[in-house]
C-alpha cells in the first residue's frame, strides 16, 4: 500500500507557509530488473514491468534521441533496431528485449564518425524539424544493411511506416540514395537538381 | 565595399551582389548533424530533478455549463501533489488582443470535446492519469452547434458572450471601386460556390512544456512553441506576474506549421502547478490531445462571382467566405481577413468586394495553418479561373499571364507589390511539364492542372499594437573569431537558424559554422515575434544584416588603421580581413576582432527590423500588407480511375519566386514539403466531427487521420525563380508557405482535365469523384451559401481611381488599421 513519508518536507515555494507539510502518499511501483544491450553496451535497468522499450530507452536510459509521435504504433517515429530489424519501440515491452541487441539513433555513429546516412540527411536537408529523423535513420540503416543499392521504390517501401510532415519524403529518398552511393564511392556528390532544383 | 552603403533592409542597394559567398549556397543546416545524431533537445526531452508530471482532464461533451468539479478524491490519491481547476486561473488570454476568450482551464463552460477542465500534477504519469480520472465533473448540457449553417441559424445559446451577433464571431465587408457597375459592364459573369474542408497541422512532435520555479519565485517555461514572445505575454498576464520574472525558452519544434503559434492552456497550467508545488512540472500531450489543440485550417464555404470581359480580363470580383471557427477566437479575426486579402495580389482585379464571416462552433478552435486563410480562397479563385478559361477558350496558363500584377505597384486593395516573378513561374512550369502538349490532349483518365498563388513575407503589422521592431538580432564577437548571434526566432524545421548564420557569415566574411546561434529565449534574446506568417527570413535576415554591418564597421575601422588604408578599402572574406586592392595584405578575422576590441572595448552590436508603413489605411487593412510577396505556379500531372475514383498523382511541377534563395537546398525542401502538405489537403486530410455522436472527433489518431506516406508522394520538380525584392535580405522572400497554395486547385483542375468532372470541394475523395460522374452536372460541391446580414462595406477607392487607401467616407484622422 501507499506509504506516507512524513519525514520529508515540501520545498519552500512561493507563498508556502513555513510549517512543514507532508508529502502526499507515494504510489508503490513494482519494478522489474532488466539487462538490456543497447548500442553495444550492457545496461541494467529497474523499471515498472509494463514500460515499453520506448519509455525505458528515453526515461530510464536517458537516450532521448528516440522520439514518439503517437505511442500507438501508427507513425514510425519511435523506430529502433532490435536484432538488426526496425521495430516500433512504443509497441514492444522492455521486458521482451532482454539480451537482444538494440540500436537507437545514438548508436548509429561509429565513435565520433557519423553514419553515412546521418551525414547525407544533414547535407540535403532531409532532416527539417528532425523529429521523425531518428526513426527514419534506423529504418534506412536496416535497409542499407540488407540492400546496399536500393531502388527508389525499395526505399519508399522500407520507409512506408514512417511519417514525416516536413519534407514530403523526397529529400529523405535522395539522402538514402546518396548514402548508398557513398558506400561504394565515399566521394559521391549529390545531384545538382537535389541541391538547386531544376534549372529554368 | 562600404558597410554604410545602405540602411536596414536596403538589400537591393548592396554592391557586389554577384560576389556572394555564403548566401545562395546549399550549406548544410547548422543544426543538421545534431538532429541526425538525435542530440537536439525537444521540449519532451527535458528532464529536471524532482520533476512532476501533469495531465489535463478534458471535456467529453461539446457544449455545456460546468455545474460542479469535485477534486476531493483525486487530490488524496497516491503521488498527487496538486490539482487545479478553472477557478485557480480566472484571467482570460488569447493570441489576439480582440479575442482574449480562453482560460487555462474552463471556469464555467466547455465549448468543445477536449476543452480542458482540470489538471493534476503527480509523481509520475500513471499517478497523474489515475488522479485525472478520479475528478468528477457535473455538466449541464447546452445545445451543440457543429456547422456554419447552424451557427448562423442559431443565435442562442451563444458560445461566447462577445462577437458581432449571436454565434457570428466576426463579420467584415470591404469594397474597392464600383463593383456593381463593373459587373454590369462585364461580358460574362461566373458564379461558383465551393467548400474547403478543415484539416490540421499534424506535426510529428506532440506539444510539450516544462515549467520550473526558482527559489526566488521566477518561473521558466520550456515549450514547443513557435511564438515564445506571445507565450511570455500570456503567462505574465494569467499568472499576474511581472514579465521580468517569467522566462520562456522555445525548444526546437518538431514541426509547427502554425499549430504551435498560440499560447496554450497546458503552458499556463504547468507554470501554475510548478508555483504551487515548488517543483518542475512537465506535460506532454497525447496525440489525441494534439487534435484538440488544433488551431488548424478553417473549414471555409465560399461564393465567388467574377465578371470578365471577352478577352478574360477580370473587371469585378465579389468574394464571400464563411469560416467555421470552432470554439475560440485564436487568430480567427486575422484568418477571416486573410480569406479576402490576397486575391488582388495574385491577379489584377479592377474592382473587388470581400465579405467574410467567422462563426463559433463547438469544435476545437481553428487558427493558422501553413498558408493561413489563403489556401481556401486560392482554391476557389483558381478553380474558377479554370472554368473561365474553358468557357472563353483561352489556355489556362495564358489566361493567368494576362492578369499579372505589375512589379512595384499598388493593388486594388492597396497592397504594395515589389518584385513579382509570377510570369516566370508560369513559364517555368508550362515549359517544364510540357503543358502545351498535354493540357486537353491526354487520354481519358489522365490530366494536367495548373494553378498559381502569392503569399506574404511576414505581416506588416504586429499582432498587438506597438511601434517597436518586429525582430532584433544581437551579435557578440569573441576574441577567438567566433560570433554568437542572439535572436528570439525559433527553428521549426524551416532552417531559420541556418539563415541567420548564413546572413551574418556573409556580411562578416566568416564561415556559417563559426557562428553560435542563441534562439527563442525571452531572457537572453532580443524579441522576434515568432516563426509564423513567413516572416523570419525577411525580417530576421534584415535585422541580422544591420547587426552584422555595424560589427563590420567596427572591425573595418580597426583593421584600416593597422593596414594603413581607408576604411572603404577593407574587405572581408575567407575568415580574413584584408586590403581589397591587395588581398594578400590583411589579417585573420580573429585578429581584427582583437584590434577592434582593444580600440572600442567589448564588441557587440544589434540590428532590428520594422516593416515599411502600409499604403492601406482602412479598417481591416491590418491583414494583407507585407514587406514583399512571393509567387508560385504549379502544374499537377495525375490519373484518375473512372471506375473507382482513385487518384494517383504522378508528378508535380512547382516554380516559386523566392526573390533570392539564401540556401537553395532548403528552398527546394520547403517547396517539396509544401507540395506534400498541399496534396494531403487536396486528397485526404480532414479534421471532421460526428454531429450525431455529440461532436466527437472522427479521426483523432495518426492512423485514422489520413496523410500521405512515402507510397503516395509523387515526384516533385522544383524550379527556383529569383526576382530579388528591394525589401528582402539580399532580395530574399518567403518559401515556407506559398508553394502549398496552388496545389489543391491544381489537383482539382487536373481531375477535370482527366475525366471532365468539377469537384468544387476538397479533399477530393474517390467517393466525390464517383458522385460527380453520376450527377447530371458532372459536379460535386456545395449548393449554396447561407443568407447572412452583412454590414455596410467599408468603401475604398482603388489607386487607379485616385484613392489614397482610406475609406471614402472616413475622416482623414481615422487610422483604424489595427487588427
Amino acid at each position: 500500500m501507499a506509504r506516507n513519508v512524513k519525514s520529508r518536507r515540501r520545498p519552500a515555494g512561493r507563498k508556502t507557509s513555513i510549517r512543514a507539510r507532508p508529502l502526499p502518499p507515494l504510489p508503490v511501483r513494482e519494478k522489474a530488473h532488466l539487462r538490456l544491450r543497447v548500442n553495444g553496451e550492457t545496461l541494467e535497468v529497474a523499471c515498472a514491468p509494463h514500460k515499453t522499450l520506448l519509455e525505458v530507452v528515453r526515461e530510464d536510459l536517458g537516450l532521448t534521441g528516440t522520439k514518439h509521435g503517437c505511442e500507438l504504433g501508427e507513425c514510425g517515429t519511435c523506430t529502433v533496431l532490435i536484432e538488426g530489424r526496425p521495430q516500433l519501440s512504443c509497441l514492444v515491452l522492455a521486458l521482451e528485449c532482454e539480451d537482444r541487441p538494440i540500436v537507437t539513433v545514438e548508436g548509429l555513429a561509429e565513435g565520433a564518425r557519423p553514419h553515412p546516412l546521418q551525414t547525407a540527411f544533414a547535407e540535403l536537408g532531409a532532416a527539417q524539424c528532425g523529429y521523425c529523423t531518428p526513426g527514419i535513420l534506423c529504418a534506412a540503416s536496416a535497409l542499407l544493411d540488407g540492400n546496399p543499392a536500393p531502388t527508389r521504390q525499395q526505399i519508399r517501401e522500407a520507409l512506408s511506416g514512417n511519417l514525416c510532415r516536413c519534407t514530403g519524403y523526397i529529400k529523405i529518398f535522395e539522402a538514402v540514395e546518396l548514402a548508398a552511393r557513398r558506400l561504394k564511392d565515399p566521394g559521391a556528390q549529390p545531384d545538382e537538381e537535389t541541391l538547386y532544383g531544376r534549372r529554368v | 565595399m562600404a558597410a554604410a552603403s545602405r540602411g536596414p533592409g536596403g538589400a537591393a542597394a548592396r554592391p557586389g551582389d554577384r560576389g556572394l559567398r555564403v548566401v545562395g549556397t546549399p550549406v548544410r543546416k547548422v543544426d543538421g548533424l545534431s538532429k541526425c545524431a538525435g542530440v537536439t533537445k525537444f521540449a519532451d526531452d527535458i528532464v529536471l530533478p524532482r520533476m512532476l508530471f501533469c495531465k489535463l482532464l478534458r471535456a467529453p461533451v461539446p457544449h455545456a455549463r460546468i455545474v460542479r468539479v469535485d477534486t476531493s478524491k483525486a487530490s488524496k490519491m497516491p503521488g498527487v501533489f496538486a490539482v487545479l481547476t478553472g477557478r485557480d486561473l480566472p484571467i482570460p488570454f488569447g493570441i489576439l488582443p480582440v479575442s482574449q476568450d480562453e482560460h487555462a482551464l474552463c471556469p464555467d463552460r466547455v465549448r468543445f470535446v477536449g476543452d480542458p477542465v482540470a489538471a493534476v500534477a503527480a509523481v509520475d504519469e500513471d499517478a497523474a492519469f489515475d488522479a485525472m480520472n478520479a475528478i468528477a465533473v457535473e455538466y449541464e448540457p447546452l445545445e451543440p452547434i457543429l456547422s456554419i449553417e447552424k451557427a448562423i441559424a442559431t443565435p442562442s445559446p451563444r458560445i461566447h458572450d462577445y462577437g458581432d451577433e449571436g454565434n457570428i464571431h466576426k463579420r467584415v465587408a470591404l469594397e474597392f471601386g464600383d463593383v456593381d457597375r463593373a459587373f454590369r459592364e462585364s461580358d460574362e459573369i461566373f458564379e461558383d460556390v465551393l467548400f474547403y474542408e478543415g484539416n490540421t497541422h499534424l506535426a510529428m512532435e506532440q506539444h510539450a512544456a516544462v515549467a520550473a520555479v526558482d527559489p526566488d519565485g521566477k518561473v521558466t517555461v520550456w515549450s514547443s512553441t513557435q511564438t515564445p514572445h506571445y507565450v511570455h505575454r500570456a503567462l505574465a498576464k494569467v499568472l499576474e506576474m511581472s514579465p521580468a520574472h517569467v522566462r520562456v525558452i522555445a525548444c526546437p519544434n518538431g514541426g509547427g506549421f502554425g499549430g504551435k503559434s498560440d499560447p496554450f492552456n497546458h503552458e499556463i497550467v504547468v507554470a501554475r502547478l510548478s508555483q504551487m508545488t515548488g517543483r518542475p512540472v512537465k506535460i506532454t500531450l497525447t496525440r489525441e490531445e494534439v487534435f484538440y489543440c488544433h488551431r488548424g485550417r478553417h473549414p471555409v464555404l465560399m461564393s465567388i462571382r467574377t465578371g470578365v470581359n471577352r478577352n478574360g480580363r477580370i473587371r469585378a470580383m465579389d468574394f464571400k467566405s464563411y469560416l467555421d471557427g470552432g470554439g475560440y477566437g485564436s487568430y480567427g479575426v486575422a484568418s477571416t481577413y486573410y480569406t479576402g486579402a490576397l486575391q488582388t495580389v495574385t491577379y489584377q482585379v479592377e474592382t473587388y468586394r470581400f465579405q467574410g464571416a467567422r462563426v463559433f462552433t463547438n469544435k476545437p478552435p481553428c487558427g493558422p495553418k501553413r498558408g493561413h486563410g489563403t489556401p481556401q480562397p486560392r482554391f476557389a479563385l483558381e478553380v474558377q479561373m479554370d472554368k473561365i478559361a474553358e468557357r472563353l477558350r483561352i489556355d489556362p496558363a495564358d489566361l493567368r499571364l494576362r492578369h499579372l500584377v505589375p512589379p512595384d505597384s499598388l493593388t486594388t486593395n492597396f497592397m504594395r507589390v515589389g518584385s513579382m516573378g509570377l510570369g516566370k513561374c508560369i513559364e517555368a512550369v508550362v515549359a517544364g511539364s510540357g503543358w502545351k502538349e498535354k493540357f486537353g490532349r491526354l487520354p481519358h483518365g489522365k490530366g494536367v492542372g495548373l494553378a498559381c498563388s502569392s503569399y506574404i513575407c511576414g505581416a506588416g503589422l504586429p499582432i498587438y499594437w506597438n511601434n517597436m521592431p518586429h525582430t532584433g538580432v544581437q551579435l557578440k564577437l569573441d576574441r577567438g573569431g567566433g560570433v554568437a548571434a542572439f535572436c528570439g526566432e525559433i527553428d521549426i524545421g524551416q532552417g531559420s537558424d541556418t539563415v541567420l548564420a548564413q546572413v551574418v557569415a556573409e556580411v562578416l566574411g566568416i564561415d556559417p559554422y563559426d557562428i553560435r546561434i542563441v534562439f527563442g529565449d525571452t531572457d537572453l534574446t532580443p524579441v522576434d515575434l515568432g516563426s509564423y506568417s513567413s516572416r523570419v527570413t525577411l525580417m530576421m535576415g534584415n535585422a541580422a544584416i544591420q547587426a552584422a554591418e555595424r560589427a563590420r564597421e567596427l572591425l573595418a575601422k580597426a583593421a584600416a588603421e593597422k593596414l594603413g588604408v581607408p576604411v572603404e578599402q577593407v574587405g572581408f572574406g575567407g575568415r580574413r580581413v584584408f586590403d581589397v586592392s591587395d588581398p594578400g595584405r590583411g589579417m585573420a578575422f580573429a585578429e581584427a576582432v582583437v584590434l577592434a576590441e582593444a580600440k572600442f572595448g567589448t564588441l557587440g552590436t544589434v540590428g532590428s527590423y520594422t516593416p515599411p508603413p502600409s499604403a492601406a489605411r482602412y479598417k481591416g487593412a491590418g491583414v494583407g500588407p507585407s514587406p514583399a510577396y512571393s509567387y508560385s505556379a504549379a502544374v499537377v500531372e495525375l490519373d484518375v480511375d473512372p471506375c473507382t475514383g482513385w487518384i494517383r498523382v504522378e508528378r508535380v511541377h512547382l516554380a516559386h519566386d523566392v526573390g533570392r534563395s539564401i540556401n537553395p537546398v532548403l528552398v527546394v525542401g520547403q517547396i517539396e514539403g509544401s507540395v506534400y502538405m498541399g496534396l494531403g489537403e487536396a486528397l485526404m486530410e480532414e479534421q471532421v466531427f460526428r454531429a450525431n455522436r455529440n461532436g466527437v472527433h472522427k479521426n483523432p489518431s495518426l492512423l485514422e487521420y489520413k496523410s500521405p506516406t512515402t507510397m503516395e508522394m509523387p515526384d516533385v520538380v522544383s524550379y527556383i525563380i529569383e526576382d530579388p525584392d528591394p525589401n528582402g535580405p539580399f532580395g530574399a522572400k518567403e518559401v515556407g508557405q506559398g508553394p502549398l497554395l496552388p496545389i489543391p486547385p491544381a489537383v482539382v483542375n487536373a481531375v477535370h482535365d482527366a475525366i471532365g468532372v468539377r469537384i468544387d470541394e476538397v479533399p477530393v475523395t474517390p467517393e466525390k469523384i464517383l458522385r460527380a460522374l453520376d450527377s447530371p452536372a458532372k459536379r460535386f460541391g456545395p449548393k449554396g451559401v447561407p443568407s447572412l446580414r452583412w454590414p455596410e462595406p467599408i468603401r475604398v477607392a482603388p489607386p487607379g481611381d485616385g484613392g489614397a487607401g482610406r475609406p471614402v467616407e472616413a475622416a482623414p484622422a481615422d487610422r483604424g488599421t489595427r487588427r
